[in-house]
Order: C-alpha cells, then sequence, then structure tokens
C-alpha cells in the first residue's frame, strides 16, 4: 500500500457518514391525526410534462407540498461539457422547447463574451425579432394551458395555437424547422432574413393585436378566471426577491426588474417599452403580466422590423468550427419569456467547456411554489403551478 | 369470417361485394365492422414527456386536427386509452412508470413512439440517464423518426395505425396479440437499479438490429 493510499483512507475515515436519503416528516399534524398524502403526477395531465409533487393536506387544505423532479433529466450540462461549443446549440433548443430562439441567444451570448466576439447590427436586430416572437407564441401558450388547467376546456389553446401556427410558420421559413431552430451562432445568427419575410413579420404583427383583443374580452373579465385567479398564489415581493424568482413572475410581484432594461443586452436599448408591473402577486396578476408584456413585444417588433438595418449578419472574425477560447469564464443572460434565462462557461482553452451551467428561470421559479400553495386546496395547485409557467426540459435538464 | 376462405375467393367475395353495393345492399363481415369500429375511435392517453409533446398537442389544435381520425378524446386515465404515444425522451426515471401506464391500459392496447428519443435516445442517447429506446419495454407498433416529426408525420403514424388495426384478422394463427390467451398483456416493470435499468431489457420484447457481418 502506498504512502499516498493511506493518507487517503484516513481521510476517507474520518468523513462522517452520508445521511442518505433525508426521511420525509410523518403524515400527521401536531395533534397526531392521520394527514393525506396524494402523489401527484408524473402523469398527470396538469402538470406540464413529468413533473410530481408530493402533498400532504389536512382536510381540504395543502400543508406540505414537496416538488420531485429528474423526470426528464436528459444530461444536458454533461454532453455540453463533452461536446465542441458549436454542438451545444441544437442542445440549448431542447432545453425549453417552446422558446428555441431565445435559448440560443442565451447560449450564443455567453460565448461571445467568452470569446471576445462581435455581433454586427443587422444580426442583433433578426435576433430581437426572432426573440418577441418566441415571447409572443409562449405567453399565448401559455395562458392557453392555463385556461385550460382552469377546467375552460381547450378553447382558449385552441386560440393560442391558432396564432402559435403563424409564428411557427414564420420561424420555419427562415430557419427549416417549426420547433428546434438552432438558429443563432456566436458572431450572428445563421441564414439571412429576406424582405419578404420581414414583410409578413410586420403583417402578423399588425394582426397580432386584433388577437390580443380578443383574447382579452373574452378572457380578462371572465367569471371562471377571475374566481380562480384572483387572490390565489400570492407571493410576496420581499420572497419573489429573496428566492431569486425572475421574469414575469417576479414582476407580477411588483418587483421591476427586466434583464432587457438592467443589462440593455443586444440593441434593446434602443427601443422604447414599457415593463409591465403587478400589484398582488398572485395567478390573476401573473395571467395580465403575460397578456400586457405581449402588446409591450408588439411595439419592439414594430420598432425593430422598421428600423433594421442592411449589412452583414455574421462577425466575420467569429470561428464557429474549432472555437477555442482562452481560459477564462463568462455568464451571459438574457430575459426569456420565463425569465432570467443565463449560461455559465468555463473555459480552459481546450474546444469543449470545462464546466457549462444553466441557470434555468423554470426550476428558480418553482422553489416557491409550496409557499404559494400552503392553505389552498389541490385544484389551485394545479392553477398556481400552471401560472409559473414551466417547461420540464428546462427544469430538469 | 375470412378465416379459411382462399386469395382467390377473397377476390371473388370483393367483386360480390361491389356487385351488390351498386344495388343498394349492403354487406359486411363481422370483423370488417368490428375493425373499422375501433380504428376509428382510438382513444390516446394524454401523456407528454418532452419536446415531442408539444407537436403532439398541435396535431391535435384546428390546423392540423386529428379529430378527423376519431382520437380527438385524449384520456388521462390509462384505464379509458387504447393508444399510448411516447412522445418524448423516456429516461431510466421515467421508464418505470412509463411501462407502468403501458401495463395498467386494458386490450387491445397500441404504442406510438414519436421521435427519435422514443426510438433510441435520440439526441440524448450518450446521456447517462436516457433510456436507449422505450421498445426495450414494451413492443411498439408505429416508429416516427424526427426530432420533433412534424405534425403530418404524426397523423401517418396514426393512419399507419389505423391500417394496421384495420388488417387484422380476429382468428386464425394470426390474430393479433390481446386474442392469445396465452400471450401476456403486461410487461415486467423495471427496477430503478444501482448503475442502469434492472434488467436493462425485456428479452421477451426487444428484438434489436443484427448486425449481419460477410
Ligand atoms: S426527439 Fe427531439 S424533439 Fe423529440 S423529445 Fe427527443 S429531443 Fe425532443
Amino acid at each position: 500500500m502506498s504512502p499516498e493510499t493511506a493518507n487517503l483512507e484516513e481521510i476517507v475515515a474520518q468523513v462522517p457518514p452520508a445521511r442518505g436519503v433525508v426521511e420525509p416528516l410523518p403524515p400527521v399534524n401536531a395533534e397526531g391525526e392521520q394527514l393525506l398524502e396524494i402523489s401527484m403526477g408524473p402523469h398527470h395531465p396538469s402538470t406540464h410534462g413529468v413533473f410530481r409533487m408530493n402533498v400532504v393536506l389536512e382536510g381540504e387544505q395543502v400543508v406540505r407540498l414537496k416538488p420531485v423532479f429528474g423526470y426528464l433529466h436528459r444530461n444536458h450540462e454533461k454532453i455540453a461539457e463533452n461536446a465542441a461549443y458549436l454542438a451545444a446549440i441544437p442542445y440549448t433548443d431542447r432545453l425549453d422547447y417552446l422558446c428555441s430562439m431565445t435559448n440560443n441567444w442565451g447560449y450564443a451570448l455567453a460565448v461571445e463574451k467568452l470569446a471576445g466576439i462581435g455581433v454586427p447590427e443587422r444580426a442583433e436586430y433578426i435576433r430581437v425579432i426572432v426573440a418577441e416572437l418566441t415571447r409572443l407564441q409562449n405567453h399565448a401558450s401559455l395562458i392557453g394551458f392555463l385556461m385550460q388547467d382552469m377546467g375552460m376546456s381547450g378553447t382558449p389553446l385552441m386560440y393560442a395555437f391558432r396564432e402559435r401556427e403563424k409564428i411557427l410558420d414564420l420561424f420555419e421559413s427562415l430557419s427549416g424547422a417549426r420547433m428546434m431552430c438552432n438558429y443563432m451562432r456566436f458572431g450572428g445568427v445563421r441564414v439571412d432574413t429576406s424582405a419578404e419575410w420581414l414583410r409578413q413579420v410586420r403583417e402578423l404583427n399588425g394582426e397580432f393585436p386584433r388577437f390580443l383583443d380578443e383574447f382579452e374580452s373574452l378572457l380578462a373579465g371572465n367569471e371562471i378566471l377571475m374566481g380562480r385567479a384572483q387572490g390565489v398564489g400570492v407571493l410576496s415581493p420581499e420572497l419573489a426577491v429573496s428566492s431569486g424568482a425572475s421574469g414575469p413572475m417576479l414582476r407580477a410581484s411588483g418587483v421591476n426588474y427586466d434583464v432587457r432594461k438592467v443589462d440593455g443586452y443586444g440593441v434593446y436599448d434602443r427601443f422604447s417599452f414599457r415593463v409591465p408591473l403587478g400589484d398582488h402577486g398572485d395567478v390573476y396578476d401573473r395571467y395580465m403580466m403575460r397578456v400586457l408584456e405581449m402588446r409591450e413585444s408588439v411595439k419592439i417588433l414594430e420598432q425593430a422590423v422598421r428600423d433594421i438595418p442592411a449589412g452583414p449578419i455574421m462577425d466575420p472574425k467569429a470561428r464557429l468550427r474549432g472555437l477555442r477560447p482562452k481560459a477564462g469564464e463568462a455568464y451571459g443572460r438574457i430575459e426569456s419569456p420565463k425569465g432570467e434565462l443565463g449560461f455559465y462557461l468555463i473555459s480552459d482553452g481546450t474546444g469543449n467547456p470545462y464546466r457549462y451551467r444553466v441557470r434555468p428561470p423554470s426550476l428558480i421559479n418553482l422553489t416557491v411554489l409550496e409557499d404559494m400553495c400552503l392553505g389552498r386546496g389541490v385544484a389551485d395547485v394545479v392553477v398556481i403551478l400552471g401560472s409559473v409557467d414551466i417547461v420540464l426540459g428546462e427544469v430538469d435538464r | 369470417m375470412r378465416a379459411g376462405l382462399g386469395g382467390v375467393m377473397d377476390e371473388e367475395l370483393k367483386n360480390l361485394k361491389a356487385e351488390l353495393s351498386k344495388h343498394g345492399v349492403f354487406t359486411t363481415t363481422f370483423e370488417e365492422l368490428y375493425n373499422w369500429g375501433r380504428k376509428n375511435s382510438v382513444w390516446p392517453l394524454t401523456f407528454g414527456l418532452a419536446c415531442c409533446a408539444i407537436e403532439m398537442i398541435a396535431t391535435t389544435m384546428a390546423r392540423y386536427d386529428l379529430a378527423r381520425f376519431g382520437a380527438e378524446v385524449f384520456r388521462a386515465s390509462p384505464r379509458q386509452a387504447d393508444l399510448i404515444i411516447v412522445s418524448g425522451t423516456v429516461t431510466k426515471k421515467m421508464a418505470p412508470q412509463v411501462v407502468r401506464l403501458y401495463n395498467q391500459m386494458p386490450e387491445p392496447k397500441y404504442v406510438i413512439a414519436m421521435g427519435a428519443c422514443a426510438i433510441s435516445g435520440g439526441p440524448f442517447r450518450d446521456g447517462y440517464n436516457v433510456l436507449k429506446g422505450i421498445d426495450r419495454y414494451i413492443p411498439v407498433d408505429v416508429h416516427i423518426p424526427g426530432c420533433p416529426p412534424r405534425p403530418e408525420a404524426l397523423i401517418d403514424a396514426f393512419m399507419t395505425l389505423q391500417k394496421k388495426i384495420d388488417a387484422q384478422q380476429l382468428t386464425g394463427e394470426d390474430r393479433p396479440r390481446h386474442l392469445k390467451e396465452d400471450l401476456p398483456s403486461e410487461f415486467p416493470v423495471p427496477e430503478y437499479g444501482e448503475h442502469d435499468l434492472e434488467p436493462p431489457n425485456n428479452a421477451e420484447v426487444w428484438n434489436p438490429l443484427k448486425v449481419i457481418q460477410k
């Protein structure tokens, strides 16, 4: 036995034994009465994928809620650490699979910071356009899913998907794929837009407010929505900030924080748009946030399509294949439709990242789920979960 | 019943039926009627795993409208479903639940493996936590490649399944699995073992591609 191993064994002997699995609290209340335990998911129509919650009920009320993750853990980070920088882009598409464009952007931004790559003007504008289109379709479908969770059957979802299909058509004609666009590259975007494509965006954008009006006149004063959403799942601004929540969820609690305004990444500082803020932090405010944000996105799109300059779409100095950034680290973050999406990269000078970490907004927004659900019924848990807007591909990665 | 009739008879029968229908007489066999009813009311399970599930939802929406094929009624309970569309990546943590859901469905039941992930692990094949194809544990009727497959592809798979149901004979040696009493309708649920699922596949249903070397 070599001295090193002996030393190692000594060290190992000093390590206290692993605590193992933390035993959950027994399902009894303070008086020792039996409580009801329910396991919701991973196969449940309202958990938005393969998410599971262990809910403990006292009578009708939720007294404990424990989320169980990992049913869609696809090893995204480890796969990306073993791949070239370029090869990770298609995987980012599949993180939050409703918003592939913004995921691409977050990753591209991190690599650009890491390797010191610039982005031409035109590419920045195209990025804004596709990102805002992504936001429109994400928020529209989210509202549809939320209404479905409230028991409005599929009608609002049908309306939302009608609009979503139009946006997906635009994505398809631009990038070749409906959902997994794989469109952005570090240093720019993959293909240029045509004048015709921009005209179609302008047309869609012109019609979108009509859809929003229609949607809102159907929903905003709707009895079911108000009854099920107002005062439900209240998240206080203090808790929202200290838990690290971001995106529409944070702003619904009245905290003015939008990465597009704070960082002004890309060319967002050139557009005039407002950041809607909520008042109560309940489900209704979270719903309202999405509607109002869509209206702001329409404004941004209008300005972006109007002002887009001509020019190249790729930085001539950017190397896609065989990129070897200098050793160092970088964090790139954007305001994805779900919140602050960040990519943290550490380079050791080789062709693939030494560490690749995603800051998933859905996962971090989920951490306050229990606090929002305590004291409510199971039917409210479903609605509150729906209003957080999770996508399991991003939560579990 | 079609059983026992040779190919020539089949042909004559077809001609006879065509002739009769010209005179307003509709003839059918029990088997045809039964299969016709079954193929037009396949109820899928509301079951989404990953990205492909979004395309599955899109397929049921207004533009692609899966309702045209009698499949608009998505059921949340496996007890009421005839078809499970495995739409997305099956991880090792999820695989036991997928098999369990399949076991809970009543016969006759069908499986569509939607997307590269459900077929083989797809882009995430190298992941340590990803099952490399759901056909290791349950019998798959139709595979659709794609990442994600377009809604049209899902509809195509659905039509393929309908053709398959339509061609099933109710008697004889070729009758489908669910009519053979001695064949199982449930399969063992794998356990989440130390390194991999235990067992890593079910030899009864899995027949991997064989590489033939010359
Ligand atoms: S096949 Fe592609 S789109 Fe479908 S679940 Fe797998 S990664 Fe997602």
